[in-house]
């Protein structure tokens, strides 16, 4: 096979994975490989998901499959990886972490690394869904450099089952070229206004906590409230606010582009990526409350390639690495040794780190949501309203 | 080997297939639909009928299905039928083969593709921004039922054309001759000949959508941005986000009850045509 057509497929391959990550659109995906042309393309290059046979000998397996959130990861870093030790990069991308549950819960998964929230941890532990580490195959991981705040979910009963990737926080993003340049502060507003001018322009995510939090808020109420009559609150102004919603989707970043969704609930990192792009776009957190939140590292039961897994974890807590993976991401790390090597204007930036007392009124996601038959009716309700 | 081992022999492939693929996970949906969601997601075994009794909550996504699935299906028809008639009766076998790969060009990519880009005609920046030019302002398609309609149509028109197709390519056109030769206008030569004629392609196709439709999940889940909710997201979401299996098993055995029912009563209606149909030269 000649030089040129190994140089397109791996170009192609490039951007198949950054699709699959969900860093770009559909529409980037299409246009950059051709719509036409990559079905054609695909058969040529599937060979390349094979890892190069001059590595094929490396002890850790010719690949590893991760499951994650959208726009949550640096291409780059994936690339170097799979350089260093030829291990293919597969990488699911999910909406929730009931969905992570619902398909580790059902078997043969097939991940080798997955992201969990800091209040699901415990459930995956009680239902024998996650492996303990092996501190020893993590020399990267340094666990008086992370803060505890958002390191410490990840060990359950003394045992480390998950080491910290990012924290953040759970805001909204509002185009402020159609609130008439002005800001809103409170999840009253992104509902009431939602009802109002914002009528078919705001979107909510297609999970339970952050979409039920943030209806809980509004009535001033925990954010993990599982009580009857604060649910039922909470359900009622959803089903309110459903006509006027223009979606329900934790993928908002097509839509606040494009302009057709105006304001959105928001993860920190998707925020900061918007703001970048679109200064028009702001991240707001409410003030009567919402979520602090810290993903983690771990290794589902079973995971087909261990020692893969190990390797990736590894070189993800590799300061160097994860200081490209915030500069690509905007998630805050809470390892001091990455924060070394980040510009000064990031690490004082308000989107990623907010101030005192905005922090001080959100609150962690409580393993309780994740599995009250309430919470999850409740949304499917809200959704099938 | 007798005649009798011969033929379980013979049907033993597509038997075991049958009981493998389609028999024991229909029965374990059956019991699971009995069953109880686990503590923090899943299945116990028990013996309820809660779960049927909570059908209700889900009305609306039976509803939605039971509207816009028939609805897509006589659209996809209408719409199909002077397709197909004017490739099979109206075109030269010349321009027939490039016509037939053109409808057949599309399933060479992922209908999840080709719904997504949908989304990008149907948003803010396609259709409507044309119609803005043109004067009409705020229009909005991407996200309603309509987007999921048009979805809908586009993806399974082709399960409709082929069917009529074949049915109508098959028809003798001396038949059309002689019915204009008797002095039939061309109206009823079409409604006495043509259409009887082709009422067996018409019923395939019509089954063959409908069926299909109303399992659909994915374009409702793209085009209806998770607001126009059909059973196959209400299943979706039992099954991949709140995790109650049991509930999820009896909203599936309830749409199988109504596919049943609509299939069978949808057979009759078409067999009784084609008696008629069978009778018509006898008269």
């Amino acid at each position: 096979m000649s030089e040129d057509t190994s140089i397109s497929k791996k170009k192609f391959m490039e951007e198949l994975r950054r699709y699959q990550k969900g860093s770009v659109t559909r529409r980037h995906f299409l246009g950059v490989t051709g719509l036409g042309a990559a079905s054609a393309v695909m058969g040529t290059a599937l060979p390349g998901l094979r890892a190069n046979p001059a590595y094929a000998a490396s002890h850790i397996g010719d690949r590893v499959v991760l499951a994650t959130w959208p726009n949550y990861h640096d291409q780059a870093n994936f690339d170097m990886f799979t350089e260093q030790t030829g291990a293919f990069m597969q990488v699911n991308v999910f909406g929730s972490n009931e969905e992570m549950l619902a398909k580790l819960q059902a078997g043969g998964s097939g991940w080798d690394v997955y992201v969990p929230t800091n209040y699901t941890i415990t459930t995956y532990v009680e239902e024998g869904l996650i492996e303990p580490l092996d501190v020893s195959k993590l020399p990267n991981y340094d666990a008086s450099a992370f803060d505890p705040r958002f390191a410490d979910a990840g060990t359950v009963d003394g045992v480390l089952y998950a080491v910290p990737k990012n924290w953040g926080t759970t805001g909204f993003a509002l185009n402020t070229s159609h609130s008439g340049g002005n800001g809103m502060d409170s999840w009253k507003d992104f509902f009431d206004r939602t009802m109002d001018d914002f009528s078919g322009r705001t979107m909510v995510h297609d999970y339970q906590l952050t979409t039920i939090g943030a209806a809980l808020n509004y009535h001033g109420y925990s954010f993990n409230s599982i009580d009857e009559g604060e649910l039922a609150d909470a359900e009622k102004l959803l089903i309110d606010v459903k006509p006027h919603l223009f979606a329900i989707s934790s993928d908002y970043q097509p839509a606040m582009r494009s302009g057709d969704a105006w304001m959105t609930i928001c993860w920190t990192g998707d925020g900061k990526q918007l703001n970048t792009d679109i200064p028009d776009i702001e991240y707001i957190l409410g003030k009567e409350g919402g979520e602090l939140w810290s993903d983690y590292y771990a290794i589902p039961k079973g995971a087909p390639h261990t020692e893969a897994a190990y390797a990736l974890i590894n070189f993800m807590l590799d300061p160097e690495v994860n200081a490209r993976e915030v500069l690509a991401h905007g998630y805050p790390v809470a390892d001091s040794r990455t924060n070394a090597l980040l510009p000064e204007a990031m690490l004082n930036d308000p989107i990623l780190y907010p101030a005192a007392e905005l922090l001080n009124a959100l609150e962690f996601g409580a393993a309780a949501t994740l599995t009250d038959p309430g919470r999850a009716e409740l949304m499917a309700r809200f959704k099938s309203a | 080997m007798t005649q009798r081992a011969r033929n379980w022999l013979l049907v033993a492939p597509a038997g075991a297939w049958l009981l493998v693929m389609l028999v024991l996970p229909l029965s374990v949906v059956f019991v699971f639909s009995f069953g109880e969601r686990a503590p923090s997601g899943g299945y116990v075994p028990a013996f309820s009928l809660e779960q049927y009794a909570n059908l209700p909550a889900r009305f609306t996504a039976f509803k939605n299905t039971l509207m816009l699935a028939p609805l897509g299906t006589v659209a996809a028809l209408l719409i199909a039928y002077p397709l197909a008639y004017q490739l099979a009766v109206r075109t030269s076998d010349k321009w027939k083969t490039l016509l037939l790969v053109l409808v057949i060009v599309p399933f060479w990519t992922s209908i999840l593709i080709r719904s997504y880009a949908w989304i990008f005609i149907l948003g803010g920046r396609g259709i409507p921004a044309l119609l803005d030019i043109v004067g009409i302002e705020g229009v909005r398609l991407i996200n309603t039922p309509f987007a999921v309609l048009v979805g809908i149509i586009y993806g399974y028109l082709p399960l409709m054309v082929f069917p009529i197709y074949v049915s109508l390519d098959r028809l003798d056109k001396r038949l059309l001759e002689a019915s204009s030769d008797l002095g039939a206008p061309p109206l009823t030569t079409f409604l006495k000949v043509t259409l009887p004629m082709s009422i067996s392609g018409i019923a395939t196709g019509c089954m063959l959508v409908f069926i299909l439709l109303m399992g659909e999940f994915l374009i409702p889940a793209l085009l209806g941005g998770g607001k126009v909710f059909f059973v196959g997201n209400a299943l979706v979401d039992l099954f991949l986000q709140s995790r109650n299996w049991a509930y999820g098993s009896a909203v599936a055995v309830m749409l199988i009850v109504i596919m049943l029912v609509t299939v069978t009563l949808y057979m009759r209606l078409i067999s009784r045509l084609n008696v008629q149909h069978d009778d018509a030269p006898l008269m």
